[in-house]
C-alpha cells in the first residue's frame, strides 16, 4: 500500500443548475490502478476531469470541496502545471493528425515552447514509446503521420504522448471503448505494467475491465459515490445493494 | 382508393423532379451563355490584338490602341494590398468568434457586425470612401510630402479590405469551428495554454480552410467595381505609385461602356471582362477545392 497521491474531500460539481457530483470522498494510492465505474451519466468522466481541471472548459462548471495532490490544494496550483503532473488519455484516440509520430510524442514540450536538444528529444521519444509498448512497431516510421496507425496503436501513441511529460497520475477516460478486443487487451496489459511508475485512474463502462486491471474500484451512481474499496472485495462481497445489482447487470 | 392516392403522389414526385432538373439545366445554360457571349463579343479584339492586349500598356480608344496592362496591374495591386490589410483583421475576428466567444452576447454582436458589413451596398462603401477616407488619406499624403491625390490604389485597397473582411472571416470561423474538440482537449491535457492551443492546434489544423477563405475574399476583391471606381482616380496610365491614381479592369468597363462608339472598342471592353471573369473564376474554384479538401479531411 503506497501513500495517498490524491485526496478528494467533499467534492461537489455543478454544471450551471445541475448537480453532477455529490459529496465525493475518495483517495488514490500511489502505484495502484483505481477503476471508476458506473452507468452512463453517473459523473465518472466529470470526476476525472476535475482531477486535471479540464472541467473548467465546460461552460458554467463550479466545484466545492477540496482535491489535494500530494497534500497541496489542486486549485492553488497553476492549471497548466496540474495538467503536466496529471496526464490524460481520452476515449477516442486523438493523436495530432498534422504531426509525425515523433512530434506527437514530444507534442507536450512543443506546445509549451520547451527547447530540447536533439539527444533529449530522441531519448524522450524512444523512452515513452518503449513504455507505451509501441516502439517496436513504429521505430522505422517515426517521421510518418500518426493518423496512419491502427486505432489501438493510435491510443498507445496517445499514452506515450502523456507519458513523455512524466506525469505523477495518468487518467484514462474509457480508453478502450473505441477499440477491438485485441487492442483492448494490449492497453489493459500496458496499464498493468505502467502502474509500477505512476498512479492510474481508469474510468470504465466495462465491469469486466474494472475486475481485470484495477486494484481499487469506485462505483458511482447518479453523481454519488455508492461504494469504494479493493476490487477483489467489491466484486466478491459488495456492501451496497445497488453495487450488487450493477455488478449483476440489473441496470447500467 | 389506395391506388388512386399512390398514383397521385407518384405523378407529383415526377413533376417535382422535372421542375428540379429543368431549373438546374437552366442555370447551367445561363452560365454557359454568359461565357459564350463574352467570348463571342471579344473575338474581334482577340483576333486583332492577340497577346498584345494583355502586355500593352497604352489604352487609347481615340487612336485605336488597346492594352490592358495598367488595369491588370491596378486590379491585382488593389486586391493584394486589400488582402494584406484585411487578413490580420479577419484572422482576429475569426479567433474572437470561433475560439474565444463561441456563445453569448459578444459572439452575437460580432457576428452581427460582420454580417452587416457584408450586407452594405458597395455604392455606400464608395461614397464613404470618397467623402471620409479620401480626405484623410490626402492629409497623410500632405504630411508625408506625397502628391496629395487622396484617391488612388491605396485608398481603394483600404475600402476593399473592409469590404472583404466578412468573406474571409465568416469562412474562417466556420472552419475553425470544425477543428475537433478532442484535439484541443489533447493539447490542453498536455499543459498547453489557450494561446498555444490556438497557435499550434486550431490554426495549424485549419490553415488550409482559412487560406481558402482568403482566396475567396481575394476573388471578391478582384471583381468589385462600384466602390473602387469611386475612389481609385480612374487613370488609364500605368500606376506610378500605390499612393497615386490607377484603374482596375472592372472600373474600366464601368466607366467606358457607354462611350464605346465603335465595334473594336466594345470588343476590347468585352475582352477585358472575359479576362476578369477567367481570373476570378480560377481564384474561386481554387478556393472551393481547398475548402472541399479541408472539410473531407475533418471527417
Amino acid at each position: 500500500m503506497g501513500s495517498k497521491v490524491l485526496k478528494i474531500d467533499g467534492l461537489n460539481v455543478y454544471y450551471d443548475q445541475s448537480h453532477i457530483l455529490k459529496d465525493i470522498n475518495l483517495s488514490f494510492a500511489e502505484n495502484t490502478v483505481t477503476a471508476i465505474m458506473g452507468p452512463s451519466g453517473c459523473g465518472k468522466t466529470t470526476l476525472i476531469r476535475t482531477i486535471n481541471r479540464m472541467h473548467e472548459f465546460t461552460h458554467g462548471a463550479r466545484t466545492e470541496g477540496s482535491i489535494k495532490l500530494y497534500g497541496k490544494d489542486l486549485h492553488q496550483i497553476d492549471p497548466i502545471l496540474v495538467r503536466r503532473k496529471v496526464g490524460m488519455v481520452f476515449q477516442k484516440p486523438n493523436p495530432f493528425p498534422t504531426m509525425s509520430i515523433y512530434d506527437n510524442v514530444i507534442a507536450g514540450y512543443k506546445l509549451n515552447g520547451f527547447k530540447l536538444s536533439k539527444i533529449e528529444k530522441n531519448s524522450i521519444v524512444e523512452g515513452s514509446l518503449v513504455k507505451a509498448a509501441l516502439w517496436d512497431e513504429v521505430k522505422d516510421n517515426l517521421y510518418k503521420k500518426g493518423a496512419f496507425l491502427s486505432g489501438g496503436q493510435q491510443q498507445r501513441l496517445c499514452i506515450a504522448r502523456a507519458l513523455a511529460m512524466n506525469p505523477e497520475i495518468l487518467l484514462f477516460d474509457e480508453p478502450t471503448s473505441a477499440l477491438d478486443p485485441i487492442a483492448t487487451d494490449r492497453i489493459e496489459q500496458l496499464i498493468n505494467e505502467l502502474k509500477a511508475g505512476l498512479t492510474i485512474v481508469l474510468v470504465t463502462h466495462n465491469i469486466a475491465q474494472a475486475a481485470r486491471v484495477s486494484d481499487y474500484t469506485a462505483f458511482l451512481y447518479l453523481g454519488e459515490l455508492i461504494e469504494f474499496g479493493t476490487t477483489k472485495k467489491m466484486f466478491t462481497t459488495p456492501k451496497n445493494k445497488k453495487t450488487e445489482e450493477y455488478l449483476n447487470g440489473k441496470f447500467g | 382508393m389506395i391506388n388512386k392516392l399512390a398514383m397521385n403522389s407518384f405523378s407529383g414526385d415526377q413533376s417535382f423532379k422535372f421542375i428540379l432538373l429543368s431549373s438546374a439545366a437552366f442555370i447551367l445554360m445561363l452560365v454557359a451563355g454568359i461565357v459564350i457571349t463574352l467570348y463571342y463579343y471579344s473575338s474581334l479584339s482577340l483576333s486583332t490584338f492577340g497577346l498584345e492586349f494583355i502586355t500593352g500598356s497604352t489604352w487609347d480608344p481615340v487612336s485605336g490602341e488597346y492594352g490592358i496592362l495598367p488595369f491588370l496591374i491596378g486590379t491585382l495591386l488593389t486586391s493584394i494590398i486589400a488582402l494584406v490589410i484585411s487578413f490580420p483583421l479577419s484572422l482576429i475576428i475569426t479567433i474572437f468568434i470561433g475560439e474565444y466567444f463561441t456563445t453569448g452576447m459578444p459572439n452575437t454582436l460580432m457576428r452581427g457586425a460582420v454580417e452587416l458589413l457584408a450586407g452594405i451596398p458597395s455604392i455606400i462603401y464608395g461614397f464613404w470612401g470618397l467623402f471620409v477616407l479620401v480626405p484623410i488619406v490626402r492629409e497623410f499624403q500632405i504630411l508625408f510630402d506625397i502628391a496629395p491625390y487622396g484617391v488612388g490604389i491605396f485608398t481603394s485597397a483600404i475600402v476593399l479590405a473592409i469590404m472583404i473582411i466578412p468573406y474571409s472571416a465568416s469562412i474562417g470561423y466556420e472552419v475553425i469551428g470544425l477543428v475537433p474538440k478532442e484535439l484541443k482537449e489533447a493539447a490542453y491535457s498536455l499543459g498547453a495554454t489557450r494561446y498555444e492551443v490556438i497557435k499550434n492546434v486550431t490554426l495549424s489544423y485549419s490553415g488550409s480552410g482559412i487560406t481558402a477563405g482568403v482566396l475567396l475574399s481575394f476573388g471578391r476583391a478582384l471583381g468589385e467595381t462600384m466602390a473602387v471606381t469611386m475612389v481609385i482616380g480612374n487613370s488609364n496610365l500605368l500606376p506610378g505609385s500605390i499612393f497615386g491614381p490607377g484603374n482596375t479592369m472592372a472600373s474600366l468597363i464601368a466607366n467606358e461602356f457607354t462611350e464605346a462608339a465603335n465595334e473594336l472598342y466594345l470588343s476590347a471592353l468585352f475582352e477585358t471582362g472575359l479576362i476578369l471573369f477567367i481570373v476570378t473564376a480560377v481564384i474561386n474554384i481554387l478556393g472551393k477545392i481547398i475548402i472541399k479538401k479541408f472539410v473531407s479531411g475533418t471527417k
